[in-house]
């Protein structure tokens, strides 16, 4: 009884139940269709021809994966710490700072893989110390994290359009960004690995970009699962007061969650300002960094689970690009809705199905629920 | 045999997939006091919110008086003459007596004449049952007795015949308690029904005409009182034969391994829980705290394992000091030997969404033995779970199942087996059975008296009185933030339990 959500096998706890909510929120999606006078099934076919149809296409959907992952996992870090990093979307803007700064600095001088590396500790830097005070108030004050990282985004929107429009801006240009970046800070395409599937890409912004979130994908895990300061994130996470009981200090697990998050919401910015678009302008993080709030629930702030949810997000939104061109009807605002919808069946209703789905396995077969685990014999 | 109050047939509940009651059959005689007993989750509680309609059986039938009764929600359950008393009280803590047993009674749009109709029949009820109690009395002004008290006037004055009370005694006094049952022989001799829910076999014995026995859901058995026994009862409750009394040794007290001098700790309120506290443990000997709940005792336990700080006094820990109204957090005082089982192992124990061997190694996480650099050395840390879990006989023995799927008792010796086997030379135990079941309680007395004598400083918090007084070699009773008192293991219930109620401290203020 203490256990309400009785044990699950694994498969149906991660692979079955987010499928149905998937699937649920497709239906009711295919219903505000119906409402529009569009069909809903052609809408979908669109939808999913669009972003992995073509190579193009699939090319676009990874591109958009890889933003999502580096915030994905930027908020899902700081949750396994029970903090609520609201602060990505500013995190990942005042990065395109530090990018910037070292990509006006030596994209003359230096190839590309001498210019990454250093952007990358810049992108990191800034977006960890950013993180940094909101932390910091959090840790010795009590300010609550997620006003005080609401507010940074603000701060870090006005900056940004401050210096995008004053310094940062060639005094001849009309456009508020910087100059654009030459070639010794282009990130080399991906899309080759595509084409070696025999796909045809006429031009697609998929870019190195990609395999550093999937590297950074694979070292979050083994800093939540496989580390002393993972454990200890994890240990306050869940229960502050045994956190205090272990001897682990607030403070400091508090602000180091937070940098950490910070400099993973700092690299999204890699990729649309390194791989895309060649300078920083202003807005480029577009919301990334909410929708890496909707990402890291989906993916039930597990890595795997983000990379996919991030793909499944990088879909909606180059699926739902091609839906809005061939059906008139559907706007981009329509293509929120559905995002909302698969927000809140993924993540808000994510137990909705559950108990059925329990009952039905333990109809089934009692033990594969862990009845017999738990009623068995205590001691 | 009288009629029967209340008849419950064929009672089935699920919650998911968990059945928490399985054909239940159980029959309450008209007039008697009848007691269910049964381990945490055998499914007590879930068969008494059932006949009070907070839940609604899957299956099965209810009788009230004879007739086929539909309970669905407690309003249904009050106009059947079936009254609650809850384990944890139901009043609004700044309203008067009289207005908390009208709320939700009232006769009229205007209070007047209920207050006024209450009063007379409160009085009614004082003379009947001798329920004294002032009508006009703040309720969070009266002690936890008192407010018992109110809880039973409240059943009475809606009309209840039958009164169910839910663990009735955890909060009080022994003296305190003695007087809940000469009250409830009193309902009983005026023909009301009795159905009490405990886990105290002795309660049962003493004052139940008959006894069901519960476990893992289902009835197992039903006794005329006064033709079983204790132990009876503890077999059919933990299905096998259970020890009730700890045997132990006489104790070889060596040099003093904590000594604690003027300890004064506030709670986050700024209230003086602990006032002024001095005594010292030694070396294989067992202190025991005794004292009603909430008289510092969580204080005292929180400032000496270092999670609380305290806001003066001084401690020496093998004869070293330790700042524990500055800088001193509970690592170092693990790393300077001295472990702690705390009292909420559900929060601050352990970390219930962890793997179990991951809660095997909380506190202990700097220890090289589990490390790899930065890393945690996986393989190191789970061979080390199994061994506990062979060594404490932790079921299930799975290392890497999630903590929650643990019974209580199971949990609790998780929490042991960490704590015990860094061979610290202070252990520290607040409440080391509550929530635990019967058969583990044994188990868990058996290795705080092992740890005794090896020559380990214990110090044991709990509320359970027969607990303290069967591990204990010295008991210091606690009331109001004070030790107000130090006995043998040799001091009879009703002296601590005086003690405990602060009525010698009383007298020597006066």
């Amino acid at each position: 009884m203490s256990t309400p959500y009785a044990k699950l096998p694994a498969w149906a706890d991660y692979g079955l139940i987010p499928l149905i909510n998937l699937f649920v929120a497709f239906v009711v999606a295919g219903f505000v269709v119906l409402l529009v006078g569009e069909n809903p099934l052609r809408a979908a076919v669109i939808l999913v021809e669009g972003a992995f149809g073509k190579g193009t296409g699939i090319a676009f959907t990874l591109f958009y994966a890889t933003t999502f992952i580096f915030t994905g996992l930027s908020v899902a870090v700081a949750a396994h710490c029970g903090l609520f990093n609201i602060g990505t979307e500013g995190q990942a803007y005042i990065a395109g700072l530090g990018i910037a700064v070292v990509c006006l600095s030596f994209d003359t001088t230096l190839p590309w893989w001498l210019t990454f590396p250093l952007a990358i500790v810049a992108a990191a830097v800034v977006g960890a110390l950013w993180a940094l005070i909101p932390a910091y108030l959090q840790a010795k004050r009590g300010s609550h994290i997620v006003i005080t990282t609401i507010m940074f985004n603000f701060i870090a929107a006005s900056i940004m359009v401050y210096l995008l429009v004053g310094p940062l801006k060639p005094a001849a240009s009309q456009a508020p960004q910087t100059r654009n970046f030459f070639a010794g800070a282009e990130l080399p395409k991906l899309n080759w690995i595509i084409e070696l599937f025999g796909a045809k890409i006429r031009s697609a912004p998929l870019n190195i970009s990609f395999l550093l979130a999937l590297a950074m994908a694979f070292l979050v895990w083994l800093l939540i699962w496989r580390t002393k300061l993972g454990y200890e994130m994890r240990t306050y996470g869940h229960s502050p007061k045994a956190a205090r009981y272990a001897g682990i200090s607030e403070t400091r697990i508090i602000i180091t969650a937070m940098m950490i998050s910070g400099a993973l919401a700092g690299m999204m910015a890699l990729n649309p300002v390194m791989g895309d678009q060649h300078n920083v302008a202003i807005d480029f993080v577009s919301g990334a960094g909410f929708v890496g709030i909707a990402v890291a629930l989906m993916g039930r702030l597990h890595p795997v689970g983000i990379v996919l949810a991030a793909i499944l997000f990088g879909m909606l939104y180059q699926g739902g690009a091609e839906l809005a061109f061939e059906m008139p009807a559907i706007s981009r605002d329509m293509i929120v809705i559905i995002q909302g919808l698969v927000i809140l069946f993924a993540g808000a209703l994510e137990h909705m199905f559950r108990p059925y789905i329990q009952a039905l396995f333990a109809s089934f077969n009692p033990r594969s629920v862990g009845m017999e685990a738990i009623k068995g014999k205590g001691a | 045999m009288a009629q029967a109050a209340i008849e419950l047939i064929g009672i089935n509940k699920s919650f998911g997939a968990v059945r928490a009651n399985r054909d239940i059959n159980l029959e309450i005689a008209r007039g008697t006091i009848h007691g269910i007993v049964g381990e945490n989750g055998a499914g007590k509680s879930t068969l008494m919110s059932i006949l009070y309609g907070f839940y609604q059986a899957d299956s099965g039938e209810i009788r009230v008086g004879g007739q086929p009764a539909a309970i669905k929600t407690p309003n249904d359950a009050i106009a059947l003459g079936i009254g609650m008393v809850h384990q944890h009280f139901m009043l609004v803590d700044n309203f008067s007596v009289l207005e908390n047993v009208i709320l939700g009674a009232e006769s009229d749009a205007l209070l007047k004449k209920s207050i006024a109709k209450a009063r007379s029949e409160l009085e009614r009820l004082e003379r009947e049952y001798g329920l004294e109690v002032d009508p006009d009395a703040i309720i969070e002004e009266l002690p936890v007795g008192l407010q018992q008290r109110v809880e039973i006037l409240k059943a009475l004055y809606r009309g209840a015949e039958i009164l169910i009370l839910d663990e009735p005694t955890g909060v009080l006094t022994p003296a305190e308690a003695d007087h809940l049952f000469r009250i409830l022989k009193q309902l009983k001799n005026q023909g009301k029904t009795v159905v009490l829910i405990t886990h105290k076999l002795r309660e049962i014995m003493d004052i139940t005409d008959t006894v069901s026995v519960m476990r893992q859901g289902t009835m197992v058995a039903t006794r005329e009182t006064a033709k079983t026994t204790v132990e009876e009862l503890a077999e059919l409750m933990v299905g096998r034969r259970v020890l009730l009394r700890v045997e132990k040794g006489e104790a070889e007290a060596g040099g003093v391994k904590l000594a604690v001098k003027n300890l004064t700790v506030k709670d986050t309120r700024g209230v003086t829980m602990v006032d002024d506290i001095s005594f010292d443990i030694r070396a294989g000997e067992i202190v025991g705290i005794a004292g009603v709940a909430g008289n510092g005792q969580s204080e005292l336990l929180e400032a000496i394992s270092g999670i609380r700080r305290a806001v003066s006094g001084s401690v020496m820990l093998d004869g070293k000091p330790i700042d524990l109204t500055g800088a001193a957090d509970p690592g170092e005082l693990r790393d300077r030997g001295l472990a702690h089982v705390p009292e909420d192992r559900h929060h601050v124990g352990l970390v219930l969404a962890f793997e179990e061997n991951e809660n095997s190694i909380l506190g202990y996480h700097d220890d090289p033995r589990y490390l790899k650099g930065p890393f945690l050395n996986i393989d190191a840390i789970r061979n080390d779970a199994k061994d506990k879990i062979a060594k404490y006989d932790i079921r299930p023995t799975d290392c890497r199942l999630k903590t929650a799927n643990f019974s209580g008792g199971n949990q609790q010796k998780i929490v042991l087996a960490r704590e015990m086997e860094q061979d610290p030379g202070v252990l520290i135990v607040g409440q080391p059975t509550r929530g635990v079941d019967v058969g583990a309680i044994e188990f868990i007395h058996k290795r705080l008296i092992a740890m005794r004598d090896q020559g380990k400083a214990v110090l044991v918090v709990s509320v359970e009185l027969d607990e303290i007084r069967s591990l204990s070699d010295r008991i210091l009773v606690m009331f109001a933030g004070r030790i107000v008192g130090e006995r043998g293991p040799e001091a009879t219930e009703g002296e601590l339990g005086l003690l405990m109620a602060g009525v010698e401290h009383q007298e020597a203020a006066e």
